[in-house]
C-alpha cells in the first residue's frame, strides 16, 4: 500500500498546459504498472492571473481504494517530488489559494525531492530556496522558465524531460519504461522519448542537509475564529500613508502585511537615481502604488510589493533610468535607494551589472536568451542523434 | 486451430474531469440542442463540449447566450419541438435562470442540467455548497448528486432516460461537487455509443412536441382555476419517477455492468451500530474513515443519498431504523430552519417521524463554500454520532464541523 503524491508549482496561465500535461502524463504512465492515479489543479485563482504562482497535482496509488483519501482534496499534504518549472518560483510563492508566502519546498517530505528547471547552480538555488528541518534533494533539470504547451508556443520538450528526471528521482512511482510507452501514446513522437531518456541520465542531484538554504522567516497570516471575525463582511480601510520610511518628508504608502503579491514577480525593476528627472511617472503609473517617494521625490520601487509587470519601465522617458531585470539575478527584496544612498559607486556599478543582464535577454516569452530554442533542440536533451 | 473474432471494446478508459465526462456523456446520448453561459466551476463543461464539436464527435447546436435566463429559456424551448438538451449553471448562476427553472416543470421539459455545486456569491466564493442545487427542490426538478467522474457520466446518462420518460417529462439536475468533481481528472470508463443506444431511446414528446402537423398551445394563461390541478399533475410526475429510476438503474446495469442500488449507496452498513449520510465528493473522505475506524473495531458505516428528489423516503425509512445513531451531513445550510438544521438532515428527520423506533438523528453542517471535509473532520463526526448513540439521544445541538471557532 503505497500512494505518491507530485505537485508542479509553476506560472498561471502560461505554464498550465505544461503542468496539466506532467501530471497527466504520470497518471497515464502509472496505469502502464497497474496503478491507478488522479490529477487536479488546485482550485484557486481560476482564471489564472498572469504569473501568479500555481500549482498541479498527480496522485498515484496502487489501487482505487487507496487513491479515494486524495479524491476529494485541493491538494496533498505531503508530496514526494515538488517539480519547480520557473526557477524564480524558489523564492516562495503565495496564491490566492492560501495566506501568507509558502516556501517552495513546503510540501515536500523528508528525503523527498525538489526538480527544478534552471540554468542556475545548486548554490544560486539554495540562496532562494528556504531552509528546511528536513534534508531532501535538489535536482536540477537543465532549461528555460518553459512556455511549451500553451499555444503557439514551440514544444521545448521540458514536460517530458521533466518526466524523464522524475524516473531518475522516484522511480518506485512510475519508471522510465512506463513514461517512454505514456510519451508514445500521447504524442507519437520518438524525439521525446529521447529527451526523455536524456534527462534521466543528465539530471543532477545534490543532497540538502537540514537547515541549509533562504534563512528568511516567510510572512504568515493567522485567520481568526467565526466569534472574533467583524461580521457584515466588513475589512477596515487601509489607513493613510506617511514620511518615507517613518520620517518627516516624501511618502510611503500603508501596505498590507500579509497580502504581498511579489511573489508574481518574474522581472524586477531598477533604478538609475542619477539620471531620474522626478517626472512623477513611474509612480503615477504603477498599478500596485508600489514606489516610495523619498524625502528628494526620488522613486524606489518597493520589493514586497512590485509584482513585476514593468509599466514603469514603459512610461519612464529617461533611457535605462528603469530597466526591467530578470528576477532571478536578486536574491532579496532590499531597498535599491538605500543600498545608492549607503554607498553610491558600489550602487552605480551593480546597476550597470544588471542592466547588461538585461540586454543580453530577450523578451520573448518562454525564452530566456536569443537563439535559446535552437540551442536546446541541438546541444541539448531535444531532438534526433543525427 | 481457433480465430478470435476482433471485437470492438465496448468501453474505454481514460483520464478525464467530472465535466469532461458529462460533456462525453452528451455526445454518446446525441444531445441536438446545448445553451451555455460562463460561470465557474460549471463553465468546464462548456471547454469540453466545444472541443468534442470541433473535433467533429458531437453535432448539435451549441447556443451561447447572453445571461443564464436566456440559456435556460432556449433549451425550454428546444425541448418542447423535440430536441434532446443539455445545459447547466453553477450558484448565483443558475439563480439568474431561476424565473426560467420554475415554469420548466410545469411544462414537462425534460431538460437535463448540469450544477456545478458553487457558493452563493458571498463575494466571490466559488467553492462547492450544496444550496444553489438544492435551491430547487420544491418545485419539481429531479436532482440527483454525483460521487465520482465515473458517477457523472453514468449519471447524466441516467438522467435523459429518467426525465424523458413519458412517465415523468421533468427536468433533472446532476450536481457534481465545484473542483473536486469538475476539475480532478480520474480514470473513467466511457462507454461505447453502441451500449447507450441500447440503453438510451430518443426522445420522443409524441402528442405535447410543438410542431406544424401537431397544431397545439403550449403554456397557456394559468389562474386560480387551473394552477392547483396543474401542480397535482406534476406531483404525480414526480412521484412517478420513483419507478422509473429503478427501472433505469435496472437497465443501466444490465447493460453496463456498473451501478448498484438506485437510491442509496450503502457502504459496510450490514453490522453497522452508527452510520454517517450525505451526498456528492464528501463519499471518498467518509469511506476512507469507515476503513479506518473498522480496522479499530468500530461497527460503522455510511450511506450516500443519490437522489435527493424524488427523495428516498421510503429507502431511508427503511434502512436507518437499524442502527443505533445516524448523522446527516449538510455542505449546505437552511438558515432559521427546524433545529437550525441542514436540507438533508430535515428532511431525513422527517422522514424518521413514522419510525417505529426513535433512532437518534445528529445534524452536521460542514465543506461549506468548498471548505475541504478532511479525514480529521469526518472522524470527529462519527465520534459524536457515536456518543448519540451511546446516549440514545442526539439532543437539539447542530454541529458545525471544521469552523474556525
Amino acid at each position: 500500500m503505497t500512494t505518491y503524491a507530485v505537485e508542479v508549482v509553476y506560472r498561471g496561465i502560461f505554464q498550465k498546459s505544461l503542468s496539466r500535461n506532467i501530471c497527466r502524463s504520470i497518471v497515464l504512465a502509472s496505469r502502464l504498472e497497474g496503478k491507478i492515479g488522479t490529477a487536479f489543479g488546485r482550485y484557486g485563482d481560476s482564471p489564472e492571473r498572469n504569473g501568479i504562482p500555481a500549482k498541479y497535482f498527480a496522485v498515484v496509488a496502487d489501487d482505487a481504494v487507496e487513491l479515494e483519501e486524495v479524491l476529494a482534496q485541493y491538494e496533498p499534504t505531503q508530496v514526494d517530488v515538488s517539480i519547480v518549472v520557473d526557477d524564480t518560483l524558489c523564492k516562495g510563492v503565495e496564491s490566492w489559494a492560501w495566506y501568507g508566502l509558502q516556501p517552495i519546498n513546503a510540501l515536500t517530505k523528508p528525503n523527498g525531492t525538489v526538480i527544478v528547471t534552471s540554468y542556475q547552480d545548486p548554490e544560486q538555488l539554495k540562496e532562494d530556496i528556504h531552509a528546511k528541518d528536513q534534508p531532501y534533494d535538489l535536482a536540477i533539470v537543465k532549461g528555460s522558465k518553459s512556455f511549451s504547451g500553451l499555444w503557439v508556443y514551440k514544444d521545448d520538450h521540458t514536460d517530458v524531460r521533466v518526466l524523464g528526471a522524475l524516473a531518475k528521482v522516484c522511480p518506485d512511482m512510475v519508471g522510465l519504461d512506463s513514461y517512454k510507452e505514456a510519451i508514445i501514446q500521447q504524442w507519437e513522437d520518438q524525439r521525446k522519448v529521447t529527451s526523455a531518456e536524456r534527462a534521466h541520465g543528465r539530471v543532477h542531484v545534490t543532497p540538502v542537509e537540514p537547515g541549509e538554504g533562504n534563512p528568511e522567516e516567510p510572512f504568515t497570516f493567522d485567520m481568526p475564529g467565526w466569534h472574533d471575525m467583524e461580521e457584515a463582511l466588513v475589512i477596515p480601510a487601509v489607513k493613510p500613508g506617511g514620511g518615507f520610511r517613518g520620517g518627516e518628508g516624501g511618502f510611503e504608502p500603508v501596505r498590507s502585511a500579509v497580502f504581498k503579491k511579489f511573489s508574481t514577480r518574474t522581472m524586477r525593476p531598477v533604478v538609475n537615481f542619477e539620471t531620474c528627472t522626478k517626472c512623477t511617472l513611474c509612480w503615477l503609473q504603477c498599478p500596485d502604488s508600489c514606489f516610495d517617494v523619498t524625502p528628494e521625490t526620488l522613486y524606489d520601487a518597493n520589493m514586497e510589493a512590485c509584482c513585476g509587470c514593468g509599466v514603469c519601465e514603459d512610461v519612464c522617458p529617461v533611457p535605462d533610468c528603469i530597466t526591467m531585470v530578470n528576477e532571478e539575478a536578486f536574491t532579496d527584496n532590499a531597498s535599491q535607494y538605500e543600498h545608492w544612498k549607503r554607498d553610491r559607486d558600489g550602487y552605480m556599478n551593480w546597476l550597470d551589472e544588471k542592466i547588461a543582464l538585461s540586454k543580453t535577454e530577450v523578451r520573448e516569452h518562454g525564452f530566456h536568451h536569443v537563439g535559446q530554442y535552437e540551442e536546446q533542440s541541438q546541444t541539448a536533451e531535444v531532438g534526433n542523434d543525427d | 486451430m481457433t480465430t478470435e473474432t476482433p471485437t470492438q471494446p465496448l468501453e474505454t478508459e481514460e483520464l478525464i474531469s467530472g465535466s469532461e465526462a458529462i460533456a462525453r456523456a452528451c455526445a454518446l446520448a446525441d444531445v441536438d440542442v446545448i445553451t451555455a453561459y460562463p460561470i465557474r466551476p460549471y463553465d468546464t463543461v462548456m471547454q469540453f463540449v466545444s472541443k468534442l464539436i470541433a473535433n467533429g464527435e458531437l453535432k448539435c447546436e451549441y447556443i451561447v447566450a447572453e445571461s443564464e435566463h436566456s440559456q435556460f429559456e432556449i433549451v425550454k424551448h428546444a425541448s418542447a419541438v423535440g430536441a434532446r438538451v443539455f445545459t447547466g449553471s453553477s450558484g448565483v448562476g443558475w439563480f439568474y435562470a431561476f424565473e426560467v427553472l420554475a415554469v420548466t416543470c410545469g411544462l414537462r421539459i425534460p431538460m437535463v442540467a448540469m450544477v456545478g455545486n458553487r457558493a452563493l456569491d458571498d463575494p466571490g466564493a466559488f467553492g462547492c455548497e450544496h444550496n444553489d442545487a438544492l435551491a430547487v427542490r420544491d418545485l419539481g426538478w429531479m436532482l440527483n448528486w454525483a460521487a465520482t467522474a465515473q458517477d457523472c457520466i453514468d449519471t447524466a446518462l441516467l438522467a435523459w432516460r429518467v426525465a424523458e420518460d413519458p412517465r415523468v417529462f421533468l427536468p433533472c439536475a446532476i450536481s457534481t461537487d465545484g473542483a473536486f468533481l469538475t476539475h480532478s481528472q480520474q480514470i473513467v470508463q466511457v462507454p461505447d455509443k453502441s451500449l447507450v443506444d441500447r440503453f438510451l431511446p430518443p426522445y420522443d414528446r409524441g402528442k405535447f412536441q410543438l410542431h406544424p402537423d401537431n397544431p397545439i398551445t403550449i403554456a397557456p394563461q394559468v389562474n386560480e382555476d387551473w394552477l392547483m390541478e396543474i401542480r397535482r399533475q406534476t406531483d404525480a410526475a414526480m412521484r412517478r419517477a420513483r419507478d422509473v429510476i429503478t427501472e433505469a438503474h435496472e437497465d443501466f446495469k444490465r447493460i453496463f455492468g456498473r451501478g448498484g442500488d438506485p437510491f442509496l449507496e450503502e457502504y459496510m452498513t450490514d453490522d453497522a451500530d452508527v452510520v454517517l449520510i450525505g451526498m456528492g465528493s464528501l463519499t471518498l473522505p467518509l469511506k476512507v474513515t469507515v476503513r479506518r475506524l473498522r480496522e479499530k473495531g468500530h461497527k460503522v458505516g455510511f450511506i450516500r443519498v443519490k437522489w435527493f428528489r424524488p427523495f428516498p423516503g421510503p429507502e431511508l425509512l427503511e434502512s436507518l431504523s437499524r442502527f443505533k445513531a445516524v448523522g446527516v451531513i449538510d455542505r449546505d445550510y437552511s438558515l432559521g430552519s427546524p433545529l437550525n438544521g441542514g436540507v438533508l438532515f430535515n428532511e431525513v428527520r422527517s422522514i424518521m417521524y413514522s419510525a417505529e423506533k426513535r433512532v437518534p438523528i445528529v445534524g452536521f453542517i460542514a465543506g461549506l463554500g468548498g471548505r475541504e471535509i478532511t479525514i480529521p473532520v469526518t472522524k470527529e463526526m462519527f465520534e459524536v454520532t457515536q456518543k448519540a448513540a451511546e446516549k440514545g439521544e442526539a439532543g437539539q445541538e447542530i454541529h458545525w464541523v471544521g469552523v474556525r471557532e
